[in-house]
């Protein structure tokens, strides 16, 4: 029990650290343009598929720091050529542009890299066990998720408390006009939040494609799960988006380590009852609905999310 | 040094503005006057290119109608919006560092000078904004502004639902502000504090400039002060 509990812990915590790399950027965006960018999660695929190529060439170092900067570049050249045009026109364009978008790039990737997932490994000086607990093993490469995950954390949290661009960037978070009314270049701040957002979608991207899978389908796998952490934690709130994450990720990780249903635990209470009924169902079966359940509750009962600021 | 002629602006199809004039001199205060709605917001929105303005606005020569708001700001141009706009969650501190706009500068105003005239922002200067009392965040957008170090700036109705004693601390602050050879643009509703600062007034009724003159010149005109500003 214990060693489940604390392996659960563990991937838990993994699982959102990753969900953290792309809401923090999906929500520093909704937060200062106040559009959500569906196409979120497809720069995150983006990200695992450069990293797939340059990796390649260059291993898998060369891919960890430059596949970010060709998916965050790439963000660039899409809100200032894109975004930036569509904006005029209203927030619903903004959100059609970029739903359009996850098609694009999804039929992009499809013909470059094809249909089948790519062979896309974890590098091998990261493909040993850290640790074992109780006869589990703890693969390395986890450890090194983890470790990135809590860096960029830390990093974002430095660059926005601790420089003037992060400051002016907060500050865009409550008044843009405002900044711009100061003598600030909003439209820039908007493409280097944009670059900046869609580049660590990438960076979680070069994580994840070889933790998980790299195929077409990662980018639906993973965006509406990424809505769910910004909605829960609060349009535009970071540290929402951290709290959240975690949430999400513990929530998912422990209901499919529940195996047994409400009519076990009625049954160990010494009630026999509803076996062959939907309370007879494994708990693991309902996690896959928790977190989209969660949304639609906190949408009801708390519509600025956790520690948002403004409605969404 | 300002000068603002035949100046439109719609929000969708409301003809908001219908052909403002008016200017304002080097080193003077004047007050653009007027009831709710009448357009006052709209003319300090437009010119600091936060609203498109049709017509023509000149600041010391240059035509700014057509820039965005943060060159219009980097030319010399200051605003202090009605809603005060301070960030939220920001300290009052960095609130007024927003305000600079080069790192290093010289300017006329900094934030000692903030703290000098209104001591209540030095006392709160790690306190996040949004804990302000009304009075304090008015200070403080005012402070904010004047930290860009500008040569005219707009500050659209300071007064409102302050209290009579901060009313007078604000009235002192724009006297030191002019002094300090800045322009100002005061919009007000009530007449009190821009009689009492200003050099010259500007009254107006649905979109355009009805009256134009000294305050003395307005204290005189029963009939004017009836039809566009008594309520
Ligand atoms: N964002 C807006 N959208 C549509 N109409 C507006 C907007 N802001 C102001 N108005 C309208 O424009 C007119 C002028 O408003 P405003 O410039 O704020 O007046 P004032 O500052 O003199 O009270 C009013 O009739 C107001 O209802
Ligand atoms: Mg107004």
């Amino acid at each position: 029990m214990i060693e489940s509990v604390v392996f659960s812990l563990l991937n838990g915590v993994l699982y959102g650290m990753l969900l953290f790399m792309l809401a923090s950027g999906l929500t520093l965006i909704f937060g200062m343009m106040g559009v959500l960018n569906f196409a979120h999660a497809s720069f995150y695929m983006l990200g695992a598929y450069c990293a797939y190529s340059i990796s390649q060439v260059l291993g898998f170092w060369g891919a960890l720091v430059i596949a970010p900067i060709i998916v965050g570049l790439l963000g660039a050249l899409i809100e200032r050529v894109g975004l930036r045009n569509v904006h005029k026109h209203g927030h619903v364009a903004e959100l059609l542009f970029t739903f359009g978008l996850v098609y694009v790039i999804d039929e992009l990737v499809i013909l470059v890299w094809g249909q089948l997932p790519v062979d896309y490994r974890i590098p091998e000086a990261l493909d040993f066990t850290l640790f074992s607990l109780y006869g589990s093993d703890f693969p390395a490469y986890r450890g090194f998720i983890l470790f990135m995950a809590v860096a960029m954390f830390v990093a974002i949290y430095l660059l926005l408390v601790r420089t003037r661009v992060g400051m002016i960037i907060r500050a865009s978070l409550s008044h843009p006009d405002m900044v711009g009314a100061l003598g600030h270049n909003v439209p820039r701040i908007f493409t280097f939040v944009f670059a900046f957002g869609t580049g660590l979608a990438g960076l979680a991207g070069v994580m994840a494609g070889n933790y998980f899978i790299t195929e077409p389908g990662m980018a639906f796998a993973m965006g509406p799960i990424v809505f769910v952490v910004v909605v829960l934690g609060g349009l535009g709130s970071l540290g929402g988006a951290l709290v959240a994450s975690l949430i999400i990720g513990l929530v998912t990780t422990f209901a499919v380590g529940m195996n047994y249903s409400i009519a076990d635990m009625l049954a160990s209470a010494g009630i026999a009852f509803g076996q062959d009924s939907v309370l007879g169902i494994n708990l693991s079966r309902f996690g896959p609905m928790l977190p989209y359940l969660l949304m639609v509750l906190i949408l009801i009962f708390r519509p600025r999310g956790l520690m948002g600021s403004r409605e969404s | 040094m300002l000068e603002v002629e035949n100046l439109h602006a719609y929000y969708g199809k409301s003809h908001i503005l219908q052909g403002v004039a008016f200017d304002v001199g080097e080193g003077e205060i004047v007050s653009l006057l007027g009831r709710n709605g009448v357009g006052r917001s709209t003319t300090c929105k437009s010119i600091m290119g936060l609203v498109p303005p049709r017509g023509s606005i000149r600041f010391k020569g240059e035509e700014l109608a057509g820039m965005s708001a943060h060159r219009i700001a980097r030319k010399g141009i200051g605003y202090v919006p009605e809603d005060r706009l301070t960030f939220s969650g920001l300290s009052t501190r960095e609130n007024l560092e927003m305000g600079v706009q080069k790192v290093g500068a010289e300017s006329r105003w900094t934030i000692d000078d903030a703290y000098r005239l209104f001591p209540r922002l030095s006392e709160r200067a790690d306190v996040k904004a949004d804990l302000l009392s009304g009075g304090e965040q008015q200070m403080l957008s005012m402070c904010r502004t004047m930290m860009g170090n500008p040569a005219l700036v707009m500050i659209d109705e300071p007064t409102e639902g302050l209290a009579p004693q901060i009313v007078e601390q604000v009235g002192d602050f724009l006297l030191e502000v002019a002094a300090s050879g800045v322009s100002i643009l005061l919009v007000e509703q009530k007449l009190s504090i821009a009689m009492r600062v200003s050099h010259r007034v500007y009254v107006m009724g649905h979109g355009q400039i009805v009256f134009e003159g000294t305050p003395q010149d307005l204290q005189a005109d029963d009939a004017v002060r009836r039809e566009w500003l008594e309520v």
